[in-house]
């Protein structure tokens, strides 16, 4: 059909983010062993109990397997042919962001992202981190006023040690997975967030993560920790230069709600993809998890995944705190030969807790997105409830999509509801829209982020923007 | 009848026009010329092309002219592609409005309606200006502001899918605009305010094609020509007095004259 090919047209995206920054890194050897792990905990001067602590995930790592049950297709990955950590050289202590190279600054300008203090985002505070480390966290003074602590993870390691102690590792336990228990063995960078008792977080707080080196993974961990009755708004991004190699991205993500917090966790994923014949990109394999420990706690994931080779990322929420709230809303575009297996987990442990999954898969060219989700109901989650609704659009008749929700309960008083729903753009819609004079590429663009509206609306303001323009750059097609 | 002297310029001239969709022929020589200000009805079975020759002019992919030519204002707009035809004010009026799930009516009327403005180097409006605008339109079809807020179409009843197609041509200020089937599947009470909002939309500059059945929507609006179609042409062309005798005779009455041609 005519239609066909102009919907794969406009579907192909120009990558805008593919550039390489050219610096000086101080990379150690390829290759995955104890002293290896020993080095990267020597170069961060780290305490010993993290140490034993990665020590132990790798011991559990080498024990464990590869899991295959996503039915992902790749070449199996060469874990010795890794090198896990990479760093620009820049001088030891930095005491502001001018003496941060101009170079990393001008990266993340062109990435959209200034950081200094002229140019700097209002009202959002970046943790910027460029391969294994962090740069900068901008506004930290004026989070400090109110008690919030936003830094990397690496100088939380150092400055907040005890909170570290207490809470790293807690949601994801380093046995939780193989690639957790890799993260947990090798991590090098990433944000940490500290929100004290009764602190709404003034402003939004965002990390954005950027691969540069090409032979390196990276393995950054989030921890965001909010006391009773604080609120949070975190936003994350992520981008990669091309190459026709692919890059190992493990993260673990861990968030704790205590009594009556509350946590949005927002990523946009736009990491590099790999070209149309799915040469290059990078592998997205995510653990991020966060425990609604209190009381009417909650947390709120919302995600728009348009980039990566493959993802493998499941969002989830334990419901632990009586009445306490999960969420999940989410937006996963697949394009070429991309592999999307994106979802979430439910755990009801608590009485009345509650949770809500929208997902939206687009899915076109040869790709496949799948929704994988479970909702359980423990003994204890009496008068809990559920609500699920999966949606896939396909754009194309090469491309897949899959929902495989899977629903445990074992407590009869909860309740478990579960929509899905399959479209293709017709071209009898484009057709209409086309005869009231609107142009063709504009059609698809409103119809999708029609599709994804009821995500959209959770998103943060700024981030609904991006999002959107994110998408339509994404179903831009080769004109201009 | 047409060939009489006009004073002005032709809005639309189908010459000879042959189309067919996956190489089955649809139409087989159909020509039409539509005046500024004349009404044109055209009837027929079902499947003796009308609404193809409808989707054709406004530029449907699906269809293939095969020979012949569509000139609008005197240019030959053949493969000008439909949204171009909309800008420039070609409207078509769905038999089936299609629904757009997720995608506001409101946003959608303001995107349409401003494409047309910027083909006519008028201002866009914004969000504002075009609720004023809508407001004043949805009085025409006597159409609920709460419509604005849905989905283009959706869960829409069928007169209120049809009373929607009238807000768009009132918004769109066509030059032609050709009303497919418009009236059918409408109760009285819904056919008289879609006929009402034609009749005031309509006026000396524009021209308009109804496609019909009946001849309840050409007794609320008198067209100066009725057209007779079967097999893919245009059988018989005479006034409105045409249609009643149609409908005093049937289609049995065509089917003789195709024959007999």
């Amino acid at each position: 059909m005519v239609n066909e090919n102009l919907v794969k047209d406009v579907v192909k995206e120009p990558y805008k983010y593919g550039f390489v920054t050219d610096i000086e890194t101080e990379k150690i050897a390829k290759g995955l062993n104890e002293d290896i792990i020993r080095l990267i905990s020597q170069k961060k001067e780290e305490p010993k109990y993290l140490l034993d602590f990665r020590l132990k995930a790798f011991k559990k790592w080498q024990k464990m397997e590869e899991p295959d049950w996503a039915g992902l297709g790749y070449k199996k990955i060469d874990y010795q042919d890794i090198i896990y950590y990479s760093a620009p050289k820049q001088k030891k202590k930095i005491s502001s962001l001018e003496e941060v190279d101009p170079k990393l600054l001008e990266t993340f300008d062109k990435l959209g992202i200034p950081l200094t203090e002229q140019k700097k985002l209002t009202n959002v505070a970046v943790d910027a981190v460029f391969d294994s480390v962090s740069i900068a966290t901008t506004f930290r003074e004026e989070l400090a006023i109110h008690g919030v602590i936003f830094c990397s993870i690496s100088e939380a390691v150092k400055n907040h040690s005890d909170l570290i102690e207490k809470y790293l590792g807690t949601v994801v336990p380093a046995s939780d997975n193989y690639f957790a228990a890799l993260n947990s063995a090798v991590f090098s960078d990433g944000s940490f967030v500290y929100i004290p008792k009764g602190v709404t977080c003034p402003m939004d707080l965002s990390s954005y993560f950027r691969i540069n080196s090409g032979d390196s993974g990276q393995f950054e961990r989030t921890l965001i920790i909010a006391e009773e009755s604080s609120s949070v708004s975190y936003l994350e991004g992520c981008t990669a230069p091309m190459f026709d190699t692919n890059t190992l991205h493990a993260a673990v993500v861990e968030l704790i709600a205590l009594d009556d917090a509350s946590i949005k966790y927002s990523t946009v994923q736009n990491w590099y993809a790999g070209d149309e014949e799915g040469v290059g990109g990078i592998f997205n394999f995510v653990t991020k998890r966060g425990k609604c420990l209190g009381k009417r706690s909650k947390i709120s994931w919302s995600q728009v995944e348009t980039g990566s080779a493959i993802t493998w990322k499941y969002p989830s929420c334990l419901l632990l705190g009586e009445e306490s709230v999960g969420e999940f809303y989410s937006v996963a575009l697949t394009n070429n030969l991309q592999q999307a297996d994106t979802g979430t987990k439910m755990i009801h442990i608590g009485p009345k807790t509650k949770s809500t999954i929208v997902s939206k898969g687009i899915s076109a060219g040869n790709s496949i997105n799948s929704y994988r989700g479970l909702v359980k109901m423990g003994t204890k989650a009496a008068g809990s409830r559920n609500y699920s609704q999966c949606d896939s659009m396909l754009i194309g008749d090469q491309a897949s999509a899959n929902t495989f929700p899977y629903i445990k309960s074992q407590q009869p008083n909860s309740e478990i509801e579960h929509e899905a729903s399959t479209c293709r753009i017709s071209e009898d819609q484009l057709f209409y829209l086309q005869s009231r004079g609107i142009e063709f590429e504009e059609a698809v663009s409103m119809m999708v982020s029609g599709f994804c509206r009821d995500v959209f609306n959770q998103l943060p303001m700024e981030f609904a923007a991006e999002a959107d323009k994110l998408l339509a750059l994404k179903l831009e097609g080769s004109v201009g | 009848m047409q060939s009489q002297m006009k004073e002005s310029d032709p809005i639309l001239q189908v010459e000879n026009l042959f189309a067919s969709t996956d190489n089955l022929p649809i139409l087989k020589g159909v020509s039409l010329t539509v005046y500024p200000g004349e009404i044109h009805a055209i009837m027929g079975r079902n499947g003796c092309g009308k609404s193809t020759l409808s989707k054709i002019i406004a530029g449907h992919p699906s269809y293939n002219i095969t020979n012949g030519d569509i000139k609008f204002s005197g240019e030959n707009i053949n493969s000008l592609e439909p949204e171009e035809r909309a800008q420039s004010g070609i409207f078509l009026g769905f038999q089936y409005p299609i629904e757009i799930p997720g995608v506001s009516n409101l946003e959608f009327l303001r995107v349409s309606t401003n494409a047309r403005r910027k083909f006519l180097n008028k201002e866009e409006l914004d969000t504002f200006d075009f609720e004023e605008l809508v407001k004043e339109k949805l009085e025409l079809v006597k159409m609920d502001h709460a419509f604005l807020s849905r989905s283009v179409n959706q869960g829409f009843s069928g007169g209120e899918k049809k009373r929607n197609e009238i807000l768009q041509m009132a918004l769109l200020e066509p030059k032609i605009a050709i009303l497919d089937e418009t009236d059918s599947g409408l109760d009285i009470d819904a056919l008289r305010i879609v006929a009402s909002g034609i009749k005031k939309i309509s006026n000396s500059q524009t021209g308009i094609i109804l496609i019909t059945h009946y001849q309840r929507l050409l007794d609320e609006i008198e067209p100066n020509y009725v057209h007779v179609m079967a097999d893919g042409q245009i059988i018989k062309t005479g006034g409105s007095d045409l249609a009643l005798e149609l409908e005093k005779k049937g289609y049995e009455w065509t089917d003789n004259l195709v024959k007999e041609s």
